[in-house]
């Protein structure tokens, strides 16, 4: 079944604090180095404090095959002010430096964990305050290249399940997966269609037979009010090509930040948390 | 390093050619890859599958190819006997027809009806639009603006067929970008559609599916050249992009310890520029597309982009056979300038009143290099992978002509 962390790792405690409060969370993505690396580090900063529960980091990656316009444009833009995978990991232990309660999880694609090395990545992520990672491109099948090495090192192998996933394959696709499941609410690209909220709450019914981890749902969230009705089925929504979309309109006419671009993202971020943080959940079973 | 017995057995079941090869995809996919690799088994076991392949190969693509002896330009370089396998000749004009015939049989089986494919050159394009006319299936092709502008004819001929030609401006415009956005249909459209890869790359098993697929080309060579010669060749020269063409001329003798096997990688400007698509001499090992094998990037891991002369070669990555090949030393993978590749595209048409594509004018561009070296008993098979009509405005331009 489903591994667990010797000691409760951050993404544990926050949705142990999530059912206390009897509501769902919100987690947030936002690329790391887009538009640059100062203004990214400011809006990671601000997540919290607007509502986030927990922050998925996006690493930049040229050819990220799973991902929609919005998303691959932010990926552009933050390898053209110079962002690398070093950067990403120094951004996340200088916003440990004011937060060591909101879980980080890293979400991109393998090359550039491959490239830098994994026990050197796995050792770095790990000091740097990293809590868990979505890698697109590691199925189940691939569990020896990272998933299993990053279980091992303490840090939770987040795995994506889709509608493609059936009653067969599901137990494979679980069994390594540690801290949440994240459910992907459409077949397609993120930021693409928009889910069917009815849909996706039976899915995650089915997901739930099979492990007792939290399920977040994601791909094709955008609005407060998308959000709040994914919610309701769920144990988390995550949004991320809204809040990147609200990165690229706050930009000046040469892609530069503007000072309306962090508190633009905060103020969808203040509206998707009043939203989810209406919805009231059962006490969990 | 272990001694192999043969380098005909992989990949092995998880789709590895060394640690190379495997299935980086997302989970949406996976179910459809591995329904893929079990539909393939089944077709492979079942003889009628294999005896429909035949039939089309003979009377719809004109196969077998002819093996023809090149007598003038072996004369002009004064080494090796060489000899051209003539895939050009095939049905929409270059080797892509085989691998493409096999993928929509099996599409057929599993009852697919929309057929999505990426092209560099527009070889792959055309041969799977040609084969979706044929069986009535809808075809989309995924196409690198670039190369759109650069490879006008196929486009012009892909929408004959009745395909839609999607430019893709992501990226760099050129053929990764194509394959990106065609398994980004793909995972959006799961349910009813097929992914034709042109090449041996991508996730398993479509390495291994497309090879076998193109096999054809090195056991059709082998007979061949038993009737004109009455033994084996010295020597095989292909030109290697994702390296279907080249895997297909290879696999056969593979085994044959006394065959030297060289696949040229585009050098486009030359090593040294950083403006090539050598991923092999240029490159190291990563994961992209699915598969991991040597690619084209930067320190950071990530994907730089690749340049060539030739659209087709145009690709910062390889089939990861033959970077498995490449790290057992069974092939020898050598780069061939865009100027070189130039001057195999001049011989080849005064010499034999052959015009090759670009890809194929890269392996006549280092055949001038190795033959001459070689003894006049030597044979030397080079795989003449498609014809170059589509080329004549790139040639043009940078001899400084005009069509």
């Amino acid at each position: 079944m489903t591994s667990s962390a010797p000691h409760p790792t951050r993404i544990a405690a926050r949705f142990k604090a999530l059912a206390a409060e009897g509501r769902p969370g919100l987690v947030t993505f936002i690329t790391a180095g887009d538009p640059d690396g100062e203004t990214s580090l400011a809006i990671l900063k601000a997540l919290p404090g607007a509502g986030a529960d927990i922050i998925e980091v996006g690493v930049p990656f040229t050819d990220p095959m799973a991902d929609g316009p919005a998303i691959q444009a932010a990926g552009l833009r933050a390898l053209k002010a110079g962002q690398t995978l070093a950067k990403t990991l120094a951004m996340v232990s200088a916003f440990r430096e004011g937060d060591d309660a909101t879980p980080i999880v890293l979400m991109g694609y393998y090359n550039p964990i491959y490239v830098y090395g994994v026990d050197r990545f796995l050792a770095d992520a790990r000091a740097a305050g990293v809590d868990g990672l979505i890698i697109v491109d590691l199925p189940p099948e691939e569990d020896d290249e990272l998933c299993l090495p990053a279980l091992k090192a303490g840090i939770d192998f987040i795995r994506l399940a889709t509608p493609t996933t059936d009653e067969k394959r599901l137990p494979t696709v679980l069994r390594h997966t540690a801290g949440f499941v994240y459910y992907v609410s459409i077949t397609g690209i993120t930021g693409a269609a928009t889910p069917d909220a009815g849909r996706v709450s039976q899915a995650v019914a089915r997901i739930k037979q099979h492990t007792d981890l939290p399920v977040a749902v994601g791909f094709g969230v955008r609005t407060p009010e998308q959000a709040a009705a994914i919610a309701a089925g769920a144990d988390a929504v995550v949004v991320g090509s809204a809040l990147v979309d609200a990165v690229r309109a706050s930009l000046d006419a040469e892609g530069r930040a503007t000072d309306k671009t962090a508190s633009s993202v905060k103020a969808l971020v203040s509206d998707l948390a009043a939203a989810v943080r209406g919805v009231r959940r059962q006490p969990a079973a | 390093m272990t001694v192999l017995n043969s380098y005909r057995t992989g990949p092995d079941e998880r789709g590895h050619f060394g640690i190379h090869g495997g299935r980086f995809v997302a989970e949406t996919l996976m179910p459809n890859i591995l329904a893929l690799e079990e539909a393939y088994r089944a077709a492979r076991a079942d003889p009628a599958f294999q005896t429909e392949m035949d039939s089309y190969l003979a009377h719809y693509v004109g196969r077998p190819s002819p093996l023809y002896f090149a007598e003038r330009l072996t004369e002009h370089l004064g080494g090796a006997k060489i000899y051209l396998k003539r895939e050009e000749l095939n049905h929409t004009g270059s080797h892509k027809v085989n691998n493409v015939l096999g993928q929509i049989l099996l599409a057929r089986r599993m009852g697919k009806q929309r057929i999505i494919a990426e092209t560099g050159a527009g070889q792959h394009g055309v041969a799977t639009a040609t084969l979706c006319a044929r069986f009535g299936l809808d075809c989309v092709v995924y196409m690198g603006a670039v190369d759109v502008e650069r490879q006008k004819p196929n486009v012009f001929r892909m929408n004959m067929l009745g395909a839609t030609v999607v430019p893709v401006t992501s990226g760099s415009r050129t053929l990764k970008d194509a394959m990106n956005e065609a398994l980004r249909d793909w995972v959006t459209n799961v349910d009813d559609t097929f992914y034709c890869i042109g090449t041996v790359a991508g996730p398993h098993p479509y390495p291994a599916m497309v090879r076998d697929f193109q096999s054809i080309i090195g056991r059709e060579t082998r007979v061949q050249l038993m009737e004109q010669e009455g033994r084996g060749p010295d020597s095989l020269v292909a030109a290697v992009g994702g390296g279907s063409n080249a895997i297909g001329l290879f696999h056969e003798f593979l085994d044959d310890p006394n065959v030297e096997i060289y696949g040229v990688e585009a050098a486009g400007h030359g090593i040294a520029s950083g403006q090539h698509a050598a991923s092999i001499t240029g490159g190291r090992p990563g994961v992209l597309h699915g598969n991991r094998t040597y690619l084209l990037m930067d320190g950071d891991g990530q994907i730089t982009e690749a340049h060539s002369i030739s659209a087709g070669l145009d690709y910062p990555g390889i089939g990861p056979e033959h970077s498995f090949l490449h790290d057992v030393k069974r092939v020898t993978y050598i780069p061939c300038t865009d100027a070189e590749a130039l001057e195999g595209f001049q011989i080849l048409a005064k010499l034999e009143g052959i015009i090759p594509a670009l890809e194929s004018a890269h392996a006549i561009g280092k055949l001038m290099e190795i033959a001459p070296t070689k003894p006049k008993d030597h044979i030397m098979v080079v795989n003449l992978s498609g014809r170059g009509d589509k080329d004549i405005f790139t040639v043009a331009e940078h001899l400084g002509g005009q069509v």
